[in-house]
């Protein structure tokens, strides 16, 4: 697609709008919405999700995908809890379980690039596998008893406001991932893959290499994300994060970032994720059950795949009937089989 | 007007007054055309005339802005290329377009399969009648074959069958032979008389000129999407119709210049990849440029690929300026000095959603770099500097590259590859789809890059430029190299000879 045309109707900047849409309607006609202790606890409980869509971003952005990322979590948090149980520091702890995440992440990475094999197999296959094994971890016990200053750092925002502690280091991280994607030459060859691949492959770039540093980043963050998991909630149990990879995909698709690889701002998926998270809350305070709010995500997704592709289309359409024009590319993989 | 009769049969398929535009751009400006029964006529222009807008019109991809489509005489609307195909018009395009994983046969027949009882695709038949084109076209390709890594030529031929399998009324060709060598052009043209004298209307596109005066009776040129003439080829000069198409006259086409060779800049030695080619090994100096000629499928891509690591290979060794390069690693091969220009430039030379100042800097991501960013500004004035050396014709350097015309994009490709400043370059058709101007152009490039001490390696079929260019040419036929020809005794015979093995290397 043109670039000139997409820019015509920039999908991140209408979930940009969007999301501040959402807030303004939230704080004006939802009870409860606006208050300071609200908002931290809107934020506290996306940044789960915000974590792990930022390396999730530059995945999808190079054609990519992992869905053992909440398993991977849940792992990690199964880890720290049976560790801490064995009375190991939780200095100690935290390395290992990142570490552990770090392994997880190079499995999928060397099944997807050594094997060659379809990364949305793969991970399937990780996601029951990571799963089962924090099962066999930690089995139905729950761990709750870390250390205070670790829960009420995970949990406790700043003074009276609105920013929980573990914002900022969040912050930090979205400042990195911003500009890894968007101003270096790393980020700028998972464009080129996502888009081309073997056109990537004949410039020089290390397609398997880059690969293989984005799921490992993966695994980092989602182990990362699974201990923050557990002291935030203050449970470690082998069913945390349960579902999470379903939100982080649909709150990066959501804002923009093309399934097929090659297109998207990390500013969009961002947005996306907050305009996730604050209708996860808003429904919470309504009272919409869990379940319903499985539904919500679902159909967002598929709206959130949908929506850029309509917003695209329209746009080719409108400046002149060339969409006809374009056969097949024969260069792009999966083709339709009639 | 050089209307040829106006008390005649009316034209099968016309144009009359069309005009067509891309925002800015106006691709065509009231073009009158006139394809006649038992006629091949010629479409000629520089890259971005107009020439492929004007078939896609034809071909009811594009409406016309304003202007008419006429049939037999009588204004049609196209709502499609449907239309257009139920119409009897057959068209091959510019770029392949087949299904990686349909078959050939199936490529071919896609959604008009022969049917058995109960709506049931009959592969048989399939396979046979598409055993059949092959036969009328000359060549062997097995029709359950999967279209996925088909050499262009190939593709192009599987295309030509398509459009075959139609029993065409008015058959529209843009660029069928870019990809293809004598020989194989040779077989294409004697199917385009067989039809032709069965009454077919032709248009043929081709930058090739000697294939438009072997083939045509009639030119239309294009200028900048204006129609300049439509006229008999007879008792016109290449000359002539060069001054048509670029308004001036051509400088030399093969601008060699003499070059005292230096030092050996790459160095492959007994290179071997099973059951692809077999112990390879030359040279290539400072200075020097090296013709690789021979068939298509003879190995000269392969070779290429695997020099530059793309592939790995089995055996052998490969030297840039003295240090061996890792198997199967195009990083390192960069590094070392080598740059590779791919034959096919949709998949392999270009990101076709990408800007073309992006697609430009794709080579330049590990030195337009500051404090370990992407310089914007340096990535930019690189990227504006060679698309003007290469006279790229483009609206906006930030418009992605699929919205340039063949020739254009071949030149961004070219671009992206001179930016790196490659001590040796390997061309794979350089100037596939490039019209005679900027053909002349990339070869005084090529020829001024060798003699700033550029080792050129050139892959061609067009056997001119090979002879034009080459100071040695090497040829390879079936995965080995079968002969060394000096310029001074490269003629097409001595090199056509080793390219079909009858000669002993
Ligand atoms: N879909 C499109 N969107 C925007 N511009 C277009 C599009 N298609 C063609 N153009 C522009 O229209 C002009 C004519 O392009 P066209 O492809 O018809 O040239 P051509 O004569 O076939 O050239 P070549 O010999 O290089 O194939 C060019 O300037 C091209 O950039
Ligand atoms: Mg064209």
């Amino acid at each position: 697609m043109p670039e000139s045309l997409t820019r015509a109707v920039r999908w991140d900047t209408v979930v940009g709008a969007l999301l501040v849409v959402v807030l303004l309607l939230s704080f004006t006609t939802v009870d409860g919405f606006g208050n300071a202790l609200n908002l931290s606890f809107l934020i506290g409980n996306t940044l789960p999700i915000a974590l792990i869509a930022l390396p999730m971003t530059l995945l999808v952005v190079s054609g990519e995908i992992d869905l053992s990322v909440a398993s991977t979590a849940g792992l990690s948090g199964a880890v720290m809890g049976a560790l801490w149980n064995q009375g190991m520091a939780i200095e100690t702890i935290i390395p290992v379980c990142l570490l552990l995440g770090v392994v997880c992440g190079l499995v999928n990475g060397l099944l997807v690039t050594r094997l060659g094999l379809p990364s949305l197999a793969v991970t399937i296959g990780t996601l029951a596998a990571y799963r089962g094994i924090a099962q066999i971890v930690l089995g139905s016990d729950a761990v709750t008893d870390f250390p205070a200053q670790y829960l009420d750092f995970a949990a406790g925002r700043i003074g009276d406001t609105f920013v929980p502690y573990a914002f900022l280091p969040f912050l930090v991280l979205l400042a990195i991932a911003v500009v890894a994607l968007h101003a270096t030459p790393f980020g700028r060859s998972l464009f080129a893959i996502g888009a081309g691949e073997e056109a990537a492959r004949f410039a020089g770039i290390r397609v398997k290499r880059q690969k293989l540093i984005l799921f490992t980043m993966t695994g980092l963050m989602a182990s990362l994300t699974g201990v923050f998991w557990a002291l935030h909630y203050a449970s470690a149990r082998y069913d945390n994060a349960t579902g999470l990879e379903l939100s982080v995909i649909a709150a990066v698709l959501l804002g923009g970032i093309d399934f097929d690889g090659g297109k998207g701002t990390l500013g969009g998926a961002i947005a996306g994720v907050f305009l996730l998270g604050t209708l996860q809350n808003v429904m919470s305070l309504v009272n919409v059950s869990a379940q319903s709010q499985i539904v919500v995500t679902g159909v967002l997704l598929v709206v959130s795949v949908l929506g850029p592709r309509v917003a695209r289309q329209t746009a080719v359409a409108r400046a002149g009937r060339r969409a006809a024009a374009s056969p097949p590319v024969p260069s792009k993989a999966p083709a339709p089989t009639p | 007007m050089t209307h040829p009769s106006d008390t005649g049969p009316a034209p099968v398929l016309a144009l009359r007054d069309v005009s067509k535009s891309f925002g800015a751009v106006r691709a065509l400006r009231d073009v009158s055309l006139e394809l006649f029964a038992g006629e091949v006529h010629a479409l000629a222009g520089e890259n971005g005339a107009g020439k492929s807008t004007l078939i896609k019109t034809l071909a009811g991809v594009h409406r016309p802005d304003a202007g008419q489509v006429l049939l037999d005489g009588e204004p049609v609307v196209f709502h499609g290329p449907k239309d257009a195909r139920d119409a009897g018009i057959a068209v091959i395009y510019q770029e392949p377009t087949l299904f990686p994983d349909l078959s050939i046969a199936e490529n071919i027949y896609m959604g008009r399969q022969p049917r058995r009882a109960l709506g049931r695709i009959d592969h048989k038949a399939t396979h046979e009648a598409t055993t059949a084109l092959m036969r009328r076209l000359g060549v062997e390709l097995d029709p359950d074959r999967p279209a996925r890594g088909l050499s262009i030529a190939d593709q192009q031929i599987v295309e030509i069958a398509k459009a075959l399998s139609f029993d065409a009324r008015v058959l529209i060709m843009d660029e069928p032979t870019a990809a293809l060598t004598g020989s194989e052009v040779a077989r294409l043209f004697g199917v385009v008389r067989t039809l032709r004298d069965q009454g077919a209307a032709v248009l043929f596109i081709s930058h090739r000129l000697e294939e438009i005066f072997e083939i045509c009776r009639r030119v239309t040129t294009l200028r900048d999407g204006a129609r300049i003439a439509s006229e008999p080829l007879d008792g016109m000069t290449e000359d002539d119709l060069v001054r048509r198409m670029v308004g001036r006259d051509l400088e030399e086409l093969y601008p060699k210049q003499d070059v005292r060779p230096g030092e050996v800049a790459l160095s492959v030695r007994r290179l071997t990849r099973e059951g692809v080619f077999t112990d390879v090994s030359f040279d290539v100096r400072r200075g020097e440029i090296v013709g690789l000629a021979g068939l298509v499928g003879a190995g000269r891509t392969e070779v290429a690929r695997a020099v530059f690591g793309i592939d790995r290979w089995d055996a052998g060794e490969v030297e840039v300026e003295g240090r061996r390069l890792t198997n199967g690693a195009p990083s390192t091969a960069m590094a070392a000095g080598l740059a590779l220009v791919p034959e096919d430039r949709r998949a392999q030379g270009l990101v076709m959603d990408m800007s073309i100042e992006r697609n430009i800097g794709l080579t330049g991501l590990r030195t337009t770099v500051k404090a370990g960013l992407v310089d914007r500004g340096a990535e930019r004035s690189r990227s504006l500097d060679w698309a003007l050396r290469l006279q790229v014709k483009y609206a906006r350097i930030a418009d992605a590259v699929s919205t340039l015309s063949g020739g254009n994009q071949q030149k961004v490709v070219l671009a992206k590859w001179l930016a790196t400043g490659p001590k040796v370059l390997i061309v794979d058709e350089p100037t596939r789809g490039i019209d005679v101007g900027t053909k002349a152009e990339v070869h005084r490039l090529l020829s001024q890059l060798a003699a700033d001490g550029v080792a050129v390696l050139m892959i061609s079929s067009d056997l001119p430029e090979i002879l034009g260019m080459a100071d040695r040419v090497l040829v390879m036929h079936e995965g080995r190299l079968t002969a060394e020809i000096p310029r001074t005794d490269a003629t097409e015979e001595t090199v056509m000879a080793a390219a079909t093995g009858r000669a002993a290397a």
